[in-house]
């Protein structure tokens, strides 16, 4: 008990402090939550070396030169090469743009489209019951399976992909959202709003949401780093990002074939990808402690 | 208990009449013919003509949500385009393989995750707690076919010690089977159980702290016992919800490790099926797969009243 007092004294104080001087009240947030911080850090690397990637001279991902093909990784090719003698370190990096806008899109669309679901619902009795029947028999599918299910009747692309990832999760992130709503709506602001004369929109969008935005970007985080990992299980399945994009998924799809000769076309776009979702886990895990969110 | 469980049967019936509803959809609220898509791009108008025909596609919507929900009371999955077997009877070939596999990986995440988080928990703050947790989120972030590849490069290929990828059915014996699906259950294991040594850990925590657990070891009982006994009973309910919510994460999982190691489960058969747009067994896998994972969760729910004697229903 006493520890969470202090915990929100701080973050008043926090906030007091960063009104006046931003940048030094930032590094003492970062400070106090060291995962928030590793999380944030990793994640910026991995987000420089995908965005700046032409830049770091590696040259072209779909470069093929047969006479180089699946050599270990040495001074020319950090990573080594695949079987068609592409650099599998130039791809590694042109794959975190991938994965990354495939997660950014996945947390932004579910959290939009669960979110306005989840307040409409959570305030419209008759509409609730139809539609939690509804989310709850779409949430006993396997995320997977949803997915793959929808891949199997869409064209390979990145957009494609997105939807199908956000599908699965818009109950769930609406179930969270009604559930916010439904004890919100009892509250004494809101019904002090509904006095003044106050519609249901503007209740919803200026006393609701504000309440609902920590939680939202919490789960935001747990939500993009499934959706690597999920694009990632796509790919290697054959049903997601086209195979001639190189996604992490993608390289490591064709790299199952050389396991034995060229471990190294597996191994580096997968440590990439475990610690990308690593940082966006930890910096979700801080961000739940500094934002005071109980509950995922 | 047994009219309870009655009720909670009946209970499910509502949630898979969405389910079913859901997977019809999938194939009609998707953008294009679905027969079209079905057929592929190399198909002759008659191919088309064949598979509307066949799927009942060229019914009034009305009449096709009643085929297929009467077809599906009666037990009948529909019939597999390619190989024209029942579905029922392609999924009932392949769910050995499956259930063995996930069975496998819940007894060994359950048997190392529990400890795991009682470990953690008990010597909070120590290296160890750390260490389980690191492991943990770890275990959370990496992609379960990175990993199993991980483990035939070293327990297989290096180290000779298991096969590198195969299935032998039960039926041929223990032996062959335990030893081929030891990597795959490994592999899959390892983010359910990260998942039930963090739940087990928080709810641990929040028990530890209770009067009876110090009255426990002050009146001079084993620190085993007091775990085991007054500690972890009474943490057991978040993770018994842990283990039947995130088995869907196991089933998942059992779709990508099944296609590493060639394990010829549902997931093998899934993903032939969506290469080949065979729709029929894909709605098929899914509705067997939600109906477990329903089935599930209801056993977990009537677990409460085994495990707290305080819910009545």
């Amino acid at each position: 008990m006493a520890a969470v007092r202090s915990s929100e004294v701080r973050a008043l104080a926090g906030a007091r402090v960063a009104a006046a001087r931003p940048r030094a009240a930032g590094r003492r947030v970062l400070g106090r939550h060291p995962t928030l911080a590793v999380g944030l850090g990793v994640l910026a690397l991995i987000v420089t070396a995908g965005a700046l990637a032409p830049l770091w001279g590696t040259g072209d991902p779909l470069e093929i030169r047969p006479a180089e093909r699946l050599q270990g990784p040495s001074a020319a090719h950090w990573f080594g090469t695949d079987n068609f003698g592409r650099d599998i370190y130039t791809r590694t990096l042109y794959g975190a743009r991938v994965s990354l806008v495939v997660g950014g899109a996945v947390a932004t669309g579910s959290l939009l489209l669960g979110g306005a679901l989840g307040l409409v619902v959570g305030f419209h009795r008759r509409l609730d019951a139809v539609a939690m029947r509804v989310m709850d028999g779409v949430m006993a599918i396997p995320a997977i399976l949803l997915a793959l299910a929808l891949m199997a009747l869409m064209k390979a692309s990145v957009q494609n992909v997105v939807i199908a990832l956000v599908v699965p999760e818009i109950p769930r992130v609406a179930r969270v959202v009604r559930a916010s709503v439904l004890s919100l709506r009892e509250h004494v602001m809101v019904e002090g709003a509904r006095a003044l004369g106050v519609g249901t929109p503007r209740i919803l969008l200026r006393y609701v949401l504000p309440a609902l935005v920590a939680p939202l970007v919490v789960q935001g985080t747990y939500i993009g780093a499934s959706a690597i990992l999920f694009e990632a299980y796509l790919s290697f399945l054959g049903a997601g990002t086209p195979p001639v994009i190189p996604s992490w998924g993608n390289i490591m799809a064709e790299g199952r074939a050389y396991v034995q000769l060229a471990f190294w076309i597996i191994l580096f776009p997968g440590l990439f990808l475990a610690a990308s979702v690593l940082a966006i886990n930890l910096a979700g895990d801080g961000l739940r402690d500094l934002l005071d969110v109980r509950d995922r | 208990m047994l009219p309870e469980i009655a009720r909670r049967l009946m209970a499910t019936i509502p949630v898979m009449g969405v389910v079913a509803l859901a997977v019809f959809a999938l194939l009609h609220l998707t953008p294009g013919d679905p027969a079209v898509i079905i057929a592929g791009d190399y198909a002759t108008s008659e191919d088309i003509a064949r598979i509307r025909a066949r799927l009942g596609l060229d019914q009034p919507l009305i009449t096709q949500v009643g085929l297929w929900l009467g077809r599906l009371a009666r037990g009948d999955l529909g019939t597999s385009i390619f190989s024209g077997l029942p579905v029922a009877t392609l999924i009932g070939q392949r769910a050995e393989a499956t259930i063995g596999l996930t069975v496998l990986a819940m007894l060994i995440s359950v048997g190392v995750g529990v400890p795991l988080g009682v470990l953690a928990a008990w010597r909070k703050g120590s290296w160890l707690d750390r260490a389980v947790m690191v492991v943990a989120v770890s275990g959370f972030s990496m992609p379960v076919f990175w990993l199993g590849f991980l483990l035939v490069y070293v327990f297989a290929i290096s180290l000779h010690w298991l096969p590198v990828q195969g299935y032998r059915p039960l039926g041929e014996g223990l032996g062959p089977f335990l030893r081929h699906l030891a990597l795959p259950a490994l592999t899959l294991s390892v983010v359910y159980m990260a998942l039930i040594a963090r739940m087990t850990r928080a709810s641990m925590l929040g028990v530890l702290g209770e009067d009876y657990i110090r009255t426990a070891f002050a009146k001079g009982l084993a620190p085993r016992r007091v775990l085991a006994r007054h500690a972890l009973k009474n943490a057991s309910l978040p993770v018994v919800t842990i283990v039947g919510v995130g088995f869907a994460l196991l089933i998942g999982g059992a779709v990508v490790t099944e296609s590493v190691f060639a394990v010829p489960g549902l997931g093998r058969l899934t993903v032939d099926a969506i290469v080949k747009r065979d729709y029929p067994v894909i709605q098929g896998v899914i509705l067997v797969v939600s109906a477990v994972y329903v089935l599930v969760n209801m056993v977990v729910d009537l677990l409460y009243v085994v495990l707290d004697p305080r819910i009545r229903y």
